[in-house]
């Protein structure tokens, strides 16, 4: 339920961006995420931004499934 | 970063299932709520990766197949009445309500436009300033907020012709309705992700702290789920139950403080009716009296007729996780994508559908 | 004011002489037209290959292409698709009154640029022009001959277990790039329609092998539509690697952004062969010469099991079901 999607906010204007995903461009309101920037990623739900993206939560779970998938290649 | 491509790696995968496959030793059956969960395991085929001792099953997260017949009648009633433009998402064009589908009323001559977003059904507001625009307010937390701003910036923006049917629907209520009802015994829950990005994964803890059920808030990449699977397994095996997020680059423990304060600002709880499940209490949205000038309830006569239910579907036993589509006698049969019955064969994400189309039970 | 079509110019009167000798003939002037009588007249011999189609894409112009180009596309592929090397078009427009002059020969100028390019004659044709709202703005209907050269038998029962299914190029631009332009859903993006005309590379393929046991375009219905066609009536199965279909990541983008699979998202210059295993590489190998085919991949192959279906295996390495499209596809939240 309720697909939504990571773009890249490219620029904003009053309550609504330009945001990106794989050259594809539309306007999103940011009126549930006041306090986006330019140049984070959001998730975006029926044209609305819900959340901005953890850049940091994302690259530790990744770390964190690295290390899963080493230890039972050597395993 | 993209935060795709990098969700869908094959060699973390195959990690995250060696180990599930290694930890996994208790029988274990695990409920995936969220529809979009289901469609991510059917697309992908995680159930044939993970091992003998994990049974999945689906649960009611899909929220057409949750609107009761009752309230789609109503929509489509409002379709019908000369001189309205109903907006919708394109989820609900096809679903069969008593007699008729927004799809036959379009054909019958309604006025039905298929909308991405809220900020387009808007748009169509102000373009026919003439006509009513009732934006058909389907969805859960996930959604109810988009819709709770949409009709503040109407106001904003001083849109007189704009309103909203709420057929919001809550999913914590529900899941606690179902547990109650105990006719399916959960040793673990994936609960949604983009619900939880609003409502955090506080909501959740009853589940664990009362109930004794492991819960884990996941994403829809195929590692989201592998991983949720996994980290249910681990609470499974070392006997816990609490909550834990797969999906922390989207949902933080307290959610989305400013779309849940634009939602309480607009909504107000209510009862709402579910399929399969009946009543429940305090698990929908209404308007709140404020903003009655935007309730469709409030401002048109709808007069929806009595309500039939499609003999022999058990769209509702399957979406309280009791039956299976392969349970139902009309399953690829009389009920196919092409001419549903039910609403799980019609939405994209309803478990009949996923069960169809990509084929559950194929061997290699 | 700009100049519009008017009803009189269905007719049959003066206005619509004018419109087909100083818009139509004159554009796409070809000893067959130009002679202006009740049918084309010509000598054709052999196996022929015969088809029609009819074009109402909406918008009429998108990034790529338009309905004109369209049109005549759609109908050389239809021929191409059955090894026939296309020759003849008609083309008969269905205008809707007030449909502004200029974008008519704007389309009309793109028919014949794309026939240039496809080396085909529009021989024959037909305007009427129907009442505001009885039509939205134009609709194209274009039939074509074409002649199967000797030796050449293909046909969407021939797939034999074991051969190669060959996709010829990235899935899924010509329905994102019109989807893009379509009101309540727009968005913006550099991609365009993939629309050619695929003639010459299907001369090229057959030039490396005569032995191509199917052809055919993803057009509506996507890549997932058309091998579920082939399955069915080759009964047998087609087993495709989900890693090896191409995709342009602005096709990925919409799609995560409407919840559409790529598998299900129309082509228009695109196709898929089933080919004998030791003839794969060759045919291969011409494909990516031609400049529609330079994408060209080997994406599964043909199994006898289970009989009619399309098997995926998954980037987990699971294997799924791949079904015909059903209905529209429709921007979905869920």
């Amino acid at each position: 339920m309720c697909l939504a999607i990571p773009v890249l906010i490219k620029s904003i204007e009053d309550k609504e961006a330009e945001a990106e995903i794989g050259g594809i461009t539309r306007r999103i309101s940011l009126w549930l995420t006041p306090e986006a920037k330019v140049g984070d990623y959001v998730l975006v739900h029926t044209g609305y931004a819900i959340n901005i993206l953890d850049q940091g939560q994302a690259e530790e779970t990744l770390a964190l499934l690295r290390e899963i998938a080493e230890a039972e290649e050597a395993g | 970063m993209k935060y795709i491509s990098e969700f869908r790696r094959s060699e973390l995968a195959e990690g995250l299932i060696s180990h599930i496959q290694h930890s996994s030793k208790t029988p274990a059956r695990f409920m995936e709520f969220c529809g979009g969960h289901t469609v991510t395991i059917f697309r992908y085929g995680i159930r044939q990766v993970l091992p003998e001792t994990i049974e999945m099953v689906s649960g009611p997260g899909c929220p057409i197949c949750v609107t009761a017949n009752a309230d789609l009648d109503k929509a489509i009633a409002l379709a019908q009445i000369p001189g309205v433009i109903i907006a919708t998402f394109g989820d609900m064009l096809k679903v069969p309500g008593s007699r008729s589908s927004l799809e036959k009323a379009k054909a019958e001559g309604a006025e039905v436009y298929t909308v991405y977003s809220t900020m387009d059904a808007l748009k169509a507001a102000a373009d026919n300033p003439d006509k009513p625009v009732v934006f058909l307010g389907i969805g859960f937390e996930t959604t109810a907020p988009t819709v709770a701003a949409s009709i503040l910036q109407a106001g904003e923006q001083g849109i007189k012709n704009y309103y909203v049917l709420s057929l919001h629907k809550l999913c914590p209520p529900v899941i606690r309705a179902l547990l109650d009802a105990g006719e399916v015994e959960l040793q673990g829950l994936v609960c949604p992700g983009h619900v939880s990005t609003i409502i955090g994964s506080h909501p959740w803890e009853f589940i664990a702290n009362e109930y004794g059920i492991p819960c884990v808030v996941s994403g829809f990449e195929p590692l989201d789920i592998l991983q949720c699977v996994d980290m249910l397994v681990g609470q499974v095996e070392k006997g816990q139950s609490k909550v834990e997020i797969a999906y922390r680059r989207g949902v933080r423990p307290e959610g989305n403080r400013q779309a849940l304060k634009l939602m309480e600002q607009v909504f107000e709880p209510a009862p709402a009716r579910w399929r399969g499940i009946g009543e429940v209490a305090d698990s929908g949205l209404k308007l709140r009296d404020k903003y009655k000038s935007f309730d469709a309830e409030a401002n048109f006569t709808i007069e929806p007729g009595p309500v039939v239910e499609p003999a022999g579907c058990i769209c509702g036993e399957i979406l309280r996780g009791v039956k299976t589509p392969a349970d139902c006698p009309l399953f690829g049969k009389t009920c196919l994508p092409e001419s549903p019955v039910g609403p799980c064969m019609v939405s994209t994400e309803g478990s009949c559908s996923a069960y169809y189309l990509y084929g559950e039970g194929l061997g290699g | 004011m700009e100049d519009k079509i008017l009803l009189a110019h269905g007719s049959g009167g003066k206005l619509a002489h004018d419109l087909v000798e100083k818009s139509f003939v004159k554009t796409l002037a070809n000893p067959l037209l130009d002679k202006l009588d009740d049918s084309a007249v010509f000598e054709l011999s052999g196996r022929l290959a015969f088809t029609t189609d009819s074009y109402v894409v909406s918008p009429i112009f998108f990034p790529g292409g338009d309905i004109g180009r369209l049109a005549v596309c759609g109908t050389v592929n239809d021929l191409a698709m059955s090894g026939a090397k296309p020759l003849y078009l008609s083309l008969a427009f269905i205008i809707e009154e007030g449909l502004p002059l200029s974008e008519l020969e704007k389309i009309v100028n793109s028919v014949q640029r794309a026939a240039g390019e496809a080396g085909v004659k529009i021989v024959t044709g037909d305007t009427k022009v129907v009442p505001r709202g009885s039509a939205d703005k134009l609709f194209i209907n274009t039939a074509g001959v074409g002649v199967i050269p000797d030796g050449v038998d293909i046909s969407g029962d021939k797939a034999g277990v074991g051969d190669k299914v060959i996709l010829s190029g990235a899935i899924g631009d010509h329905g994102i790039a019109v989807m893009s332009q379509r009101e309540g859903i727009s968005f913006d993006t550099e991609l365009e329609s993939d629309c050619a005309p695929l003639g010459g590379l299907v001369a090229d393929m057959l030039n490396a092998s005569r032995n191509i046991n199917c052809l055919r375009d993803p057009t509506r219905g996507g890549l997932a539509t058309t091998l579920n066609e082939l399955a069915s009536q080759s009964k047998v199965s087609i087993r495709i690697e989900e890693k090896a279909i191409p995709v342009r990541e602005a096709v990925l983008g919409a799609c995560e952004m409407l919840g559409f699979d790529p598998l299900y998202v129309a082509n228009e210059g695109r196709l898929v062969a089933i080919v004998p295993p030791e003839d794969a590489d060759k045919v291969l190998k011409a494909m990516k010469k031609n400049k529609y085919g330079k994408d060209a991949v080997i994406i599964g192959e043909v199994a006898a099991k289970p009989p009619g279906r399309v098997v995926m295996k998954t980037v987990l390495g699971a294997h799924r079901i791949v079904d015909m499209l059903v209905g529209d596809l429709l921007p979905r939240i869920c």
